[in-house]
């Protein structure tokens, strides 16, 4: 006989029949109250519920105890443990239990203040794009002639007085039967790249970098080329009233990629790197919400306004426009939310 | 807290209860990934639908729609249904697979959203190679957007449900006439053991002959030393008749 066997010597079998006849009941009754819970997210039980609740988990826990340790048939034994994991959960689930989604609260609270609570990592975003266009507008004064090879849309490789002459003088509307198509494009699109530079914070926030840096360099060429060729009133006229929008929601999408790849740094955290990726999860998902959200605005301002040029649409509207679609986004961003600040952390609250 | 397997996730509960999760491989992953891709293929051509009615009334409108719709369907496909469906989709359902929070604890909405648009990241360069790669070299087999997410996606796999009544009654146990040797087995067999000859019986009809006949044996054997009954009684008994017997005894008092 081997030690381990000795060490077991005298433990009396279970009476497996008797066993799962007698604990049946509650096993059921605890299944039930927890398909209760989960499918119906906002209910909340009363002392008496949470106490009856607790009460079925040990019970379960201990005969899963129990059941382990005399080596009942695999099936009863697994069935427990499926229904002590799922008990498991929903008691020691560290998060508020999740409430009916508010929208308004969540636009007009969370997504600010999450902002703003991670503003730093904006401003290397913003540095990044930054960095970015004005090395590519010094690639267009160093290297005019790689203009083709910079630019990679063909209707921005032209002399921009062109076509600034060609869209004024255009006799009828080049979009006349095609700018919800187009609005729709572009949502799709922008989104595309606003998820694509918040998954790329996975490496370490280098490929969220190169993105911010990849369309800075575009956006320095356009502007710097535009401006080279007198067209600055053109541009911000074409620009402003969709870009006001739109190139804070590319940034705000950077900023997401990059807590992302900070959390998976972690510098000066003492907490472990699953740790403070759960801190961050729910912060990701608000920022890349309200940027789905504002480029659903620029899609549309894109199709419907910017593509319309004077003698259509006086540039001063255009422009004004824009310039107050960027203060309002700056207050929104800045102010909104801050009465309810001191209250609880908004960790959790995106909720389907 | 948590001490991790191949293909193991084990958690140990503040009750000192510890219960395991088997971890998803990648085949049967990719596999789920590919129902849910024929789903969303269905899908695309369902959504189509409205939109060509709405493209009656105005072409460009009901091109539009069917953008958006595309889209929204592409990307929330996975998230709606591991959302609502406890983190399964069509295809997990199917090879019964599941998305969960690799602390045992309930699935986060942010959690199925964050692992879900991480997939831009898994499915570089294409076919899914970066996200294959970190389930292989991951301890718990996770994807880079199971990494970010704290998820897990573990599998379920089909036992059939055991027939005691089948395995341990119907005939007659000539053991129980000894109870002063049914009372000796029960004290000297190790949990272990009673467990080996349980799970034998269970699994006997999946055995080779061969397998089955040497198995049998040795377990008999191992019973033999423990107690002895009477010759009268074990004379021209099988091996398997042997072990049922004993484990009869053991897991059924009388």
């Amino acid at each position: 006989m081997s030690k381990g066997d000795r060490f077991f010597d005298g433990i009396m079998i279970l009476d497996l029949r008797k066993f799962i006849t007698e604990e049946k009941p509650y096993w059921a009754e605890l299944e039930s109250l927890l398909s209760r819970l989960e499918r119906k997210i906002e209910l909340n039980l009363d002392l008496k519920g949470l106490q009856r609740l607790h009460y079925l988990y040990q019970r379960a826990s201990a005969d899963l105890a129990r059941i382990s340790t005399f080596s009942a048939e695999p099936a009863t034994r697994l069935y427990l443990e499926a229904l002590v994991s799922r008990a498991y959960g929903e008691i020691h689930g560290s998060r508020r239990r999740a409430r009916r989604f508010m929208f308004g609260k969540w636009f007009f609270s969370s997504f600010p203040r999450t902002f703003r609570r991670h503003i730093r990592a904006f401003a290397v975003s913003a540095l990044a794009m930054l960095v970015g266009s004005l090395l590519g507008a010094a690639l267009l004064i160093l290297a005019p002639d790689a203009k083709g090879d910079l630019l990679p849309f063909g209707h921005l490789q032209g002399d921009p007085s062109e076509r600034v002459a060609r869209e004024e003088s255009a006799a009828g509307d080049r979009l006349a039967d095609g700018k919800a198509t187009f609005s729709s494009m572009l949502m799709t699109n922008n989104i595309k790249v606003s998820i694509t530079t918040l998954a790329l914070g996975i490496t370490w926030g280098i490929g969220t970098l190169v993105i911010l840096f990849y369309n800075g360099v575009i956006l320095g060429a356009v502007a710097l080329d535009y401006i080279l060729a007198g067209e600055s009133v053109f541009l911000l006229g074409w620009l402003l009233p969709h870009g006001a929008i739109e190139i804070p929601a590319i940034l705000l999408a950077g900023q997401a990629g990059l807590v992302l790849g900070g959390a998976l740094i972690g510098w000066g955290e003492s907490i472990p790197m699953r740790e403070r990726l759960r801190a961050v999860v729910p912060d990701l998902v608000t920022l890349i919400g309200g940027v789905a959200l504002l480029l659903v605005w620029a899609g549309v301002i894109e199709s419907f306004l910017s593509q319309y040029h004077e003698p259509v649409i006086p540039y001063g509207i255009k422009i004004g426009f824009g310039v107050i679609e960027l203060i309002l986004l700056a207050v929104f961003l800045g102010r909104c939310g801050r009465a309810s600040q001191a209250s609880k952390r908004p960790s959790g609250e995106v909720r389907a | 807290m948590r001490q991790a397997r191949s293909h193991l996730l084990t958690v140990l509960t503040p009750e000192g209860i510890a219960f395991s999760f088997h971890l998803a491989g990648p085949l049967t992953r990719f596999m789920a990934w590919a129902v849910d891709a024929a789903v969303l293929a269905a899908s695309m051509s369902v959504v189509a639908i409205p939109a060509r009615i709405l493209g009656v009334f105005s072409a460009d409108l009901g091109q539009a729609i069917s953008i958006l719709l595309f889209f929204a369907v592409s990307v929330g496909y996975r998230i709606f249904m591991e959302w609502k469906f406890g983190g399964q989709t069509l295809g997990k359902r199917l090879l019964r697979l599941r998305v969960m929070d690799a602390r045992g604890l309930q699935l986060d909405f942010s959690q199925v959203v964050v692992r879900n648009l991480l997939r831009f990241a898994d499915s570089l360069p294409l076919l899914y190679m970066v996200g294959g790669l970190a389930g292989l070299i991951t301890p718990h087999a996770q994807r880079l957007g199971d990494l970010a997410a704290g998820t897990i996606v573990v599998a379920n796999p089909v036992l059939p449900e055991p027939d005691l009544d089948q395995l341990l009654q119907g005939k007659y146990n000539s053991f129980v006439d000894y109870p002063h040797l049914t009372a000796r087995l029960r004290q000297r067999t190790s949990v272990q053991m009673a467990g080996v000859a349980l799970t034998a019986l269970l699994r006997r009809e999946t055995l080779d002959p061969q397998a089955r006949v040497e198995l049998f044996q040795g377990i008999a054997d191992r019973f033999r030393e423990l107690v002895v009954f009477p010759t009268e009684v074990t004379e021209g008994m099988s091996d398997e008749r042997y072990v049922r017997n004993c484990v009869d005894v053991l897991y059924q008092s009388k």
